[in-house]
């Protein structure tokens, strides 16, 4: 029996607030092998980062912690401040979630990784450099002698993340704390890194305690899981088995709920999602018995009603950002057409512009070049007053659930907003109509008197959700709008939004990195890449069907929560780089 | 997977989204932003124990000579009569009864000292109050306005706030000061004048908190509904910037009531035959060694009011700004107000410094149980991350 270089025994930490201590982990308790991989799994809450934190010591002030850390057998907890920063670094090291700021932007990267060395007595000067040469090179930066003079901002977000594993590896640390290694990276990115971690855990013999929330990332890389609801372990067992025999209901509801890409000749593929311009063109037909509000029908567009023009169109459209009179170019002839009653999911990686794209829709940013119609009207040409009376047409969902609903507000007024803004109704009809919408969201009508800081992550993303329908629009921009959430709250509101589109008909576009999302909701999707259309088509053709390199790149990128299919995914994965190489 | 998983028994176990619905339906206590504000101001000691001493000078100034000056409150004497000085002037206060004729003194005029002080006080918040709200007003409006429109706006807003800030305030204030004492309205207009000259600060705070809530997703939301841009900084981005702009507004308070006592001092400020605590402490520099109560009963109160204001503005900014960091339900005392720490955890600090002296990078490291020598300190985590 080998000893566990890591574990945990019945971990408590509760937390002191304003209201009282909070429980956040409730006795805890779970072991890392050398050269293992444990996964902790769990949505927001679930304590899964605060237990691992303890073996750090970097919870927040307030904290009391109970219960035993053991390091190779002596107990983390019961060490003094100074012993405890020898810890650090040397034996057990942390990877973490924000590449961006987890480097220092004023140092170079040599004084980081020689810093490192240096803390811990690994190596000093000229020696120290050589070394953290070769870590770079070992964790794949290309002709790291010379950049590693450079600075993080030189590097791409998925090369940071290289910096600091390596940093994390420097003192040859026994185990490894990664918490959410790859969330903030693309899916392609993550591959990757993810590869970089299996390399380095066999060659090292490191164990690694890795927190996540992604199912596909524990198939990929875990030997075994651990799954945690409300501070407790709920589950534990080898990947396999949690994986595909799950026996808890909650670890079978967090499968359930993980969006998944469908293959082509699924199953779930239902018919009824071919026949998309059939369904957008009912729903069109649809839209005015419902609206009640939906007060757009002068200014000439009703002679046009017969022929209902596309929701939105792009003609030839290139957008740019300005800075300091100097404009650079992020979008370039981008062509596509949303007709009524249509999802078209817009998908790519971080630095495609698809975001962009979303921003020029909402009249955020300036058009440089060619037509923007919403609704047959090119949106940046017109005066300000036609403008603002189109807008009411356009509704949004943002991606921060914390950021998009004024703090100061109360949800009631959030949600009537538009209709203040665009002078509709009275005090009455307003509240009356927030009402129908909460109703509508499936949230209680008491909740009109909160604050968004009362409401969970995804209760405000549906007062968001909300709040884009008050003027019932023809177009809604949703611009990431599951991705900060966890996925069974995802999931509910995922199923929200597809239930509420086909009830009100509006068309979307639909912004997401999130390829299996897009999936499940989209009529069409466009691929971008580098401020570039890569591919446009049905959802089928395009997820199924993809005939580009890129599109097929990403889709073979996405893991998937099954270790023997993920295992199978990885060597296909390679074996297409290998080919486009 | 789908097809794999059996169907999910109708279980206890919610999913998170599920959990979280039922929680929002369970709560009944709703707190506004307001509330908890309040909540966790009155919770802050010396700010509440300031909030009662700046009320209690308050009345008392207010309520003894009345807003005339003139003795029309409890207290009789008006702080102009002269009158004969009985015993040098020596304050009464303990000698004679509990007040005396003259609590303060008097001064050489025989004018009694107590009046003169609550008119000196009434006189300073009078200049306090009108120079934080117009500083204020003007730095809300120049700091919005550069910070929503950028561009051409921000850049001349900008430019003209840098020059005001490079002329000394002092001298600015004393310009504005001698030319406001020939305009009528008093003391008021020699405030609003003073804050002309000290708007500069909060014009900078605004536009910086401006520029960063017009990144939030809520004001890019407005602007994609159509919204105006006074709706946008009126509704949206002042309210949130609200924390700031009080706080600031609080500071400015206590720093006028000094930059009057300096004006005064220096003859700029509130002219005689009215009073303020800087033209009393001004008219009796030279007593100070003959006759100190001069001195004293001015300055402490100045020293009282400007304290207590700066602690008001401590509280408000513990409760308006969530990211302050407290530890836990345990509120800021009067040790940690005045930046004294608790013993444990000065002792504890200095332990760990030997014992990292000890441990070293450079030299022997001790096995792990040997290096813990002296008094526990490090061994409750709770203890130990207090101090870091």
């Amino acid at each position: 029996m080998r000893e566990p270089v890591l574990s945990y025994k019945d971990i408590r930490v509760s937390f002191a607030t304003e209201f009282g201590d909070v429980d956040a982990v409730k006795g805890v308790s779970f072991d890392v092998m050398p050269g293992e991989v444990v996964a902790v799994v769990g949505e927001s809450g679930s304590g899964k980062s605060v237990t691992s934190s303890t073996a750090m010591g970097l919870l927040p002030e307030n904290a009391t912690v109970h219960g035993e850390v053991l390091l190779e057998g002596r107990s983390v907890l019961n060490m003094s401040t100074a012993e405890r920063r020898r810890l650090r670094g040397a034996d057990i090291s942390m990877v973490f979630q924000e590449p961006m700021t987890a480097l220092n932007p004023v140092l170079r990267v040599s004084d980081q990784l020689i810093e490192a060395l240096q803390v811990h007595d690994v190596a000093f000067g000229a020696e120290a450099l050589e070394r953290s040469i070769e870590l770079l090179e070992r964790v794949g930066i290309p002709d790291a002698r010379t950049r590693i003079r450079q600075y993080p901002h030189q590097f791409s977000g998925g090369q940071r993340q290289r910096i600091v594993i390596a940093m994390a590896i420097a003192c040859g640390p026994k185990v490894i704390i990664a918490d959410e290694p790859t969330t903030a990276l693309d899916v392609t990115v993550q591959a990757e890194i993810l590869d970089l971690l299996r390399e380095l855990k066999e060659e090292l013999n490191t164990g690694i305690l890795l927190i996540t929330h992604n199912m596909g990332v524990v198939a990929d890389m875990a030997d075994r899981v651990v799954v945690m609801l409300n501070g407790e372990v709920v589950e534990t067992g080898p990947v396999t088995k949690i994986l595909s025999h799950p026996e808890h209901p909650y670890t079978r509801r967090l499968l359930a709920a993980m969006p998944l890409l469908r293959a082509a000749g699924d199953p779930s593929l239902e018919p009824e999602r071919v026949s998309v311009t059939e369904r957008a063109d009912a729903s069109a037909d649809g839209l005015a018995p419902n609206g009640t509000t939906n007060g757009f029908s002068g200014d000439g567009a009703a002679g046009a009603a017969s022929v209902a023009p596309p929701a939105l169109q792009a003609k030839d459209v290139a957008l740019e950002y300005k800075f300091r009179r100097r404009a650079t170019r992020v979008v370039h002839d981008l062509n596509f057409t949303v007709q009524p009653g249509e999802i078209m999911g817009l998908v790519g990686e971080s630095g495609s512009g698809k975001s962009t794209v979303a921003k020029a829709v909402l009249g955020l940013l300036d058009v440089a070049e060619g037509e923007l119609r919403v609704r047959g009207m090119n949106m940046p040409a017109l005066p300000s007053k036609e403008r603002k009376t189109l807008k009411r047409e356009i509704g949004v969902v943002f991606q921060d659930p914390a950021a998009s609903l004024d703090p100061r507000f109360p949800i009631g007024d959030i949600i009537t907003e538009p209709m203040v803004v665009h002078k509709e109704g009275d005090k009455n009809s307003r509240m009356a109509r927030a009402r129908e919408l909460l109703d509508a969201v499936r949230l209680p009508s008491s909740v009109l008197n909160r604050y968004p800081h009362e409401l969970s992550g995804g209760q405000r993303q549906r007062i968001s959700i909300a709040r884009a329908l008050t003027l019932n629009p023809t177009l809604l921009i949703a611009d990431e709008p599951t991705s900060a959430l966890d996925v069974s709250v995802q999931a509910a509101v995922l199923d929200l939004f597809s239930e509420l589109q086909q009830h009100y008909g509006f068309a979307c576009l639909f912004v997401s990195h999130d390829l299996a999302v897009v999936d499940a909701l989209a009529h069409k999707v466009m691929v971008m890449q580098n401020g570039r259309t890569v591919e446009q088509g049905t959802t089928d053709q395009v997820l199924r069907h993809a005939k580009e390199s890129y599109t097929q790149q990403l889709l073979a990128a996405a893991p998937v929560p099954d270790p023997e299919v993920q295992a199978r995914r990885r060597t296909e994965r390679q074996r297409l780089l290998a080919a486009l190489a | 997977m789908s097809s794999q998983t059996p169907p999910i028994p109708p279980e206890d176990v919610l999913s998170a989204a599920e959990a979280e619905d039922a929680k929002l339906a369970s709560a009944h206590r709703s707190y506004s932003q307001g509330q908890l504000v309040r909540r966790r101001f009155f919770a802050h000691k010396p700010a509440v124990v300031s909030m009662a001493v700046l009320v209690f000078i308050i009345i008392i100034s207010v309520t003894s000579i009345g807003f005339s000056g003139q003795g029309t409150g409890w207290w009789s004497k008006s702080f102009l009569a002269t009158g004969i000085t009985v015993d040098g002037g020596r304050p009464t206060m303990f000698n004679d009864g509990f007040l005396g004729d003259h609590p303060f003194g008097q001064d050489s005029i025989g004018r009694d000292y107590f009046a003169m002080v609550m008119r000196g006080i009434q006189q300073s918040l009078v200049v306090a109050i009108g120079v934080a709200f117009a500083s204020t007003f003007l730095g809300v409006l120049v700091g919005a306005l550069a910070g929503y429109f950028r561009g051409w706006i921000e850049a001349v807003l900008m430019r003209v706030t840098d020059v005001v800030i490079v002329v000394p305030l002092l001298a600015l204030a004393a310009v504005f000061g001698a030319y406001a004492q020939n305009l009528p309205g008093g003391t008021l207009t020699l405030a609003l004048f003073i804050g002309l000259a000290t708007w500069t600060g909060t014009a900078r705070l605004v536009r910086a908190e401006i520029l960063s809530l017009r990144e939030k997703d809520y004001v890019s939301a407005a602007v994609a509904m159509g919204a105006h841009p006074a709706r946008i900084i009126l509704k949206h981005m002042l309210p949130n910037s609200i924390g700031v702009i009080v706080v600031n507004a609080t500071f400015a308070i206590a720093a006028a009531i000094l930059l009057e006592t300096t004006l005064s001092y220096l003859g700029f400020g509130v002219q005689p035959p009215e009073t303020s605590l800087g033209s009393l402490i001004q008219n009796n520099q030279n007593a100070f060694t003959t006759r100190p109560w001069l001195f004293w009963f001015p300055g402490l109160f100045i020293i009282a009011i400007a304290l207590s204001v700066n602690f008001i503005g401590d509280g408000l900014r513990d409760a308006i700004d969530p990211r302050q960091k407290r530890t836990g339900s345990s509120r800021p005392g009067w040790r940690t107000a005045f930046g004294l720490l608790g013993r444990a955890t000065a002792e504890e600090r200095a332990g760990t410094q030997v014992k990292e002296l000890s441990g070293g990078p450079s030299q022997l490291q001790m096995p792990a149980g040997m290096s813990d020598h002296g008094p526990d300190f490090g061994h409750d985590p709770t203890d130990e991350k207090r101090d870091s």
